[in-house]
């Protein structure tokens, strides 16, 4: 820059340049405008699902304010005076009264707390939904794996953030929900009595369990969950957003639309599509009727009660449980110490710790893990289309049908009923399912991965097919195919597929035996492979292939008649 | 054919011209830019603009609409009138939210423009700046003087792990200790049987055979901690042919005549066993469905509890009316460590 244009000062002449030079001479922000303005995002359909988590958040801060304001977290005894004649009179709780008197008695209430529940649970599953995708299409490789460990901390967060809503009508339902939770608690070993009386403050229900869920619920998760989205954010910004591999896509290039303005209204014009979606839900469809269930009471229960979706799977895997094996086999053990007997019920921890361990470990260990399988320590930037990934894809798979198997269980009454079969044979079958499931789920997702890979190599190859039947001079009958474009076929064979690492022995010339381990598992990943289409075979295929010439040729016989 | 599609390294087809081929594709770039309707033909480029305003004019609509739900729809008291109110909210709101979103989604899709653009990708640190970061923390390490100087390093971790004890310490009193409540309930020696929740006492005499009976103990209604009272001591009472029942010894004077008093807390995790299958003979839990056989002294026969439902001894008193003989004579609910 020259310095006569230095000298000169700035003189803005539209009016968004007036507004511009006031804000920016105050408090700086060109510099935004500048970095974010025309910021390129990548768009496709699936990364869609991080979005509706978002914005399903931001509906959660908005009607659950609202709620705050009309919402009283004490559980003092107090005889219901309000508009639902079915429970004038009956004793309940503060809680509980507030609660029907924002869906009965405040107007737009009712509408608020169906709009908050369906919010809540769309919240839950579009964060899951976003995992599933960022997984099966390796979004967690280097160098987003951070980021992958603060959404599986959002993933935590958002369930804690959902049951500590649940209890808070103080329902029946609720109630029980709550009492299944202490029942848990308290067969923790050496500690759990005590949590569940810190807890609960006492004795279960006693006086204290909502208003601290309250504070949880509104105050210390919500915190911690903008802050952990402030910094995915920031990291997503900071990495760039990955892209599918395609033309004109590079590990070093994003292609998509600026914020400006095209990101921006589609990304914002959404927000307004994923609102008016659940307020029409919430229009139609009645979530969570306090009003049929009463007040909590120790004594009565509902049958066929369901937990909210995303507590299900635990819920199914205490069900799935047995108590006892055979006649005198128990899961309840008794051991004796110098001081005296204690109690183990591995048959309530095994099912409310292990499935939920195994999970969120292999979960949050998953970017490290097959960094060490494949040694890949490259960045990623360009997406794997699942099936490019077989092992991955299948073990993704197992997990996704070992959570469906124990979620379904939670549902095991219904289904019978529902069925007409008998309780205990549900029962039997998910408990060899939750087992076998995941193995016959990963074998037959790999499966299909690779026959799917085969397809692409087939239509790489041979181009597609397109129906037609030609019968050749000398009475043979050929399908014509039609080769792809460059860009179709260039989707088709853009990715890498790593080979089986056999471990090198060293200067001793021994073979460590993290190296063999690392051997073996290296196999189970790869052995199965399909290798992307190279220029050399494409043309190796179109000189061996006598019919693709022939169907060429006969392809122009066929149009010049 | 089946040979080319497998693509094993070794056994691909790939034969001619080693060398000349490259080993990759090439990257084609990106494809060219296709036209929308809009760009070509400006009646189509008008009409979506119609659709825009149209759908922004929905979203005024649904404004209004949500107003007349508001003001016009009195409350009386009825479920009815308050669906009708949610309804009209609801829709009023998702008119008004999708036809703004729908209407920007729509205008951005087809007059925005639509062109890809490319944007290279950045180290996100270059490496000289990772050097400059490692050299200022370790002179930061060296000026401190926190490694050579061990007894300050030690002393200094000491305090750092001991400090936040007291923030957990100063929850202590966030409730009090366990001590027996776990193993007591209201249950005692002359305590009355009554119905739940109205607490009317029971005669044996009304409990046919096949009838089964929610309890309380007398007095209940009237307790400083009702429901955790409640939380223990609910009961649920029924009578068999007492051929039918088949007591272990020292519980042959628990029943009185095939009548029979057995915890309702489940000893999984503590659901109420609400459900009894009269022609089984069966308890089970809605909550898990652990069953109970009553003929085998609430025996666990399937599900996932381990262990019986207590059973309340229970006997008659001089007036006809069903009392307990004493508590229970194990804790009552789920397991917990200390419960032995």
């Amino acid at each position: 820059m020259s310095s006569t244009t230095a000298a000169k000062p700035y003189v803005p002449k539209t009016r968004v340049g007036k507004v511009t030079d006031y804000v920016d001479s105050r408090v700086g922000g060109s510099g935004i405008v500048k970095e974010f303005g025309r910021k390129i995002f990548p768009d496709h359909w699936t990364f869609m699902f991080g979005e509706v988590a978002l914005y399903t958040f931001v509906i959660l801060l908005i009607s659950g304010t609202f709620l705050t304001f009309f919402y009283d977290p004490s559980m003092a005894e107090t005889n219901y005076d309000g508009s639902y004649l079915p429970l004038r009179g009956v004793e309940m709780s503060v809680a509980y009264a507030s609660s029907l008197d924002i869906s009965f008695d405040i107007r737009g209430g009712l509408f608020m707390r169906q709009i908050h529940h369906w919010a809540a649970l769309l919240f839950v599953a579009s964060v899951a939904v976003h995992m599933l995708r960022v997984f099966f299409t390796g979004a967690f490789r280097r160098p987003r794996e951070f980021n992958w460990v603060v959404g599986c901390v959002l993933l935590i967060l958002s369930l804690a953030a959902g049951f500590t809503g649940y209890s808070l009508p103080d329902d029946l339902l609720s109630g029980n929900g709550l009492r299944i939770i202490d029942g848990v608690m308290k067969a923790i070993p050496v500690v759990g009595t005590y949590l569940s009386f810190f807890l609960f403050g006492g004795e279960f229900p006693g006086t204290m369990i909502i208003g601290r869920l309250y504070v949880l619920h509104i105050l210390l998760i919500p915190a911690v969950i903008l802050l952990l989205i402030g910094i995915h954010l920031f990291m997503v910004v900071l990495h760039k957003h990955s892209q599918f591999p395609g033309p004109g896509r590079t590990n070093t290039n994003v292609v998509g639309y600026p914020v400006g303005p095209v990101y921006a209204a589609k990304a914002g014009g959404f927000f307004f599509i994923v609102f008016g979606v659940l307020a029409a839900i919430a229009a139609a469809f009645t979530i969570n009727p306090i009003w049929n269930y009463g007040p909590y009471d120790p004594s009565p229960v509902s049958a066929g009660t369901q937990p909210d979706w995303y507590i299900g799977w635990v819920d199914g895997a205490l069900r799935l449980m047995p108590g006892t094996l055979g006649d005198n086999f128990t899961f309840e053990f008794l051991l004796p110490f110098p001081w005296g007997v204690n109690t183990l019920s591995l048959n309530v921890l095994i099912p409310a710790l292990v499935p939920a361990m195994i999970v969120f470990t292999a979960m949050f260990a998953w970017p490290w893990i097959e960094a060490w399988v494949t040694k890949d320590k490259r960045e990623h930037h360009l997406l794997n289309r699942p099936r490019n990934a077989p092992t991955r894809t299948a073990i993704g798979v197992a997990g996704v049908t070992f959570y469906c198997v124990m979620w379904a269980a939670a549902s095991s009454d219904l289904i019978a009923t529902h069925f007409m079969v008998s309780l205990n044979d549900v029962t039997y079958w998910l408990r060899f399912l939750v087992i076998f499931g995941p193995i016959a789920a990963f074998m037959v997702s790999r499966r299909i991965s690779l026959a799917l890979q085969r397809k692409d190599r087939e239509i790489a190859l041979h181009g597609r097919e397109t129906g037609r039947i030609v019968r050749l001079p000398h009475g043979e009958f050929i399908e014509v195919h039609e080769q792809v474009d460059d860009y179709s076929r260039y989707k088709l064979v853009a990715f890498e597929s790593p080979e089986v690492m056999v471990p090198k022995p060293d200067a001793d010339g021994k073979v460590s035996r993290l190296d063999k381990v690392h051997g073996r598992v290296s196999r189970f990943f790869f052995e199965d492979r399909v290798a992307p289409v190279t220029p050399r075979e494409i043309e190796a295929s179109h000189g061996d292939h006598h019919e693709e010439v022939a169907g060429a040729k006969d392809r122009e016989a066929i149009t010049s008649r | 054919m089946a040979d080319s599609s497998h693509g094993a390294p070794g056994s691909s087809v790939t034969v001619a011209t080693p060398g000349r081929t490259p080993e990759q594709f090439e990257n084609p770039g990106l494809p060219p830019h296709r036209p929308r309707l809009a760009d070509r033909d400006p009646r189509a480029e008008k009409r979506a603009e119609r659709q825009v305003a149209l759908l922004f004019f929905i979203s005024i609509l649904g404004t209004l609409l949500f107003f007349a739900g508001y003001f016009f729809v009195e409350l009386d008291q009825t479920i009815a009138r308050l669906r009708l109110q949610n309804l009209l909210l609801g829709l009023g709101t998702a008119f008004a939210m999708l036809g703004i979103g729908v209407g920007i989604v729509h205008w951005a899709k087809t007059l925005m423009p639509d062109h890809e653009v490319t944007e290279s990708r950045h180290e996100i640190r270059p490496e000289q700046d990772r050097r400059d970061a490692e050299k200022i923390v370790n002179d930061i390490l060296d000026e401190s003087g926190i490694k050579r100087r061990p007894l300050i390093r030690n002393t200094l971790l000491g305090a750092a792990l001991l400090a936040p004890l007291p923030a957990i310490a100063i929850f202590r009193d966030l409730g009090p200790l366990p001590g027996d409540v776990l193993r007591q309930t209201m249950w005692d020696t002359g305590v009355r049987l009554t119905r739940d929740p109205s607490g009317t006492p029971i005669r044996a005499s009304d409990v046919t055979i096949g009838s089964a009976f929610h309890v309380i103990p007398e007095g209940l209604n009237e307790a400083e901690h009702k429901l955790e009272e409640k939380a223990k001591a609910v009961v649920l009472l029924m009578r068999l042919d007492p051929e039918e029942l088949n007591p272990s010894p020292g519980r042959e004077d628990w029943a009185y005549d095939g009548i029979v008093a057995y915890s309702k807390i489940c000893t999984h995790v503590g659901c109420p066993v609400a459900l009894y299958e009269q022609q089984t003979h069966h308890l089970l839990c809605p909550c898990h469905q652990s069953t109970f056989d009553l003929e085998q002294e609430c025996k666990v026969i399937f599900g996932p509890a381990a262990r019986p439902l207590p059973q309340l001894p229970i006997e008659v008193d001089s007036e006809g009316y069903l009392v307990a003989s004493s508590d229970f004579q194990e804790p009552v609910g789920p397991s917990f460590w200390e419960r032995g």
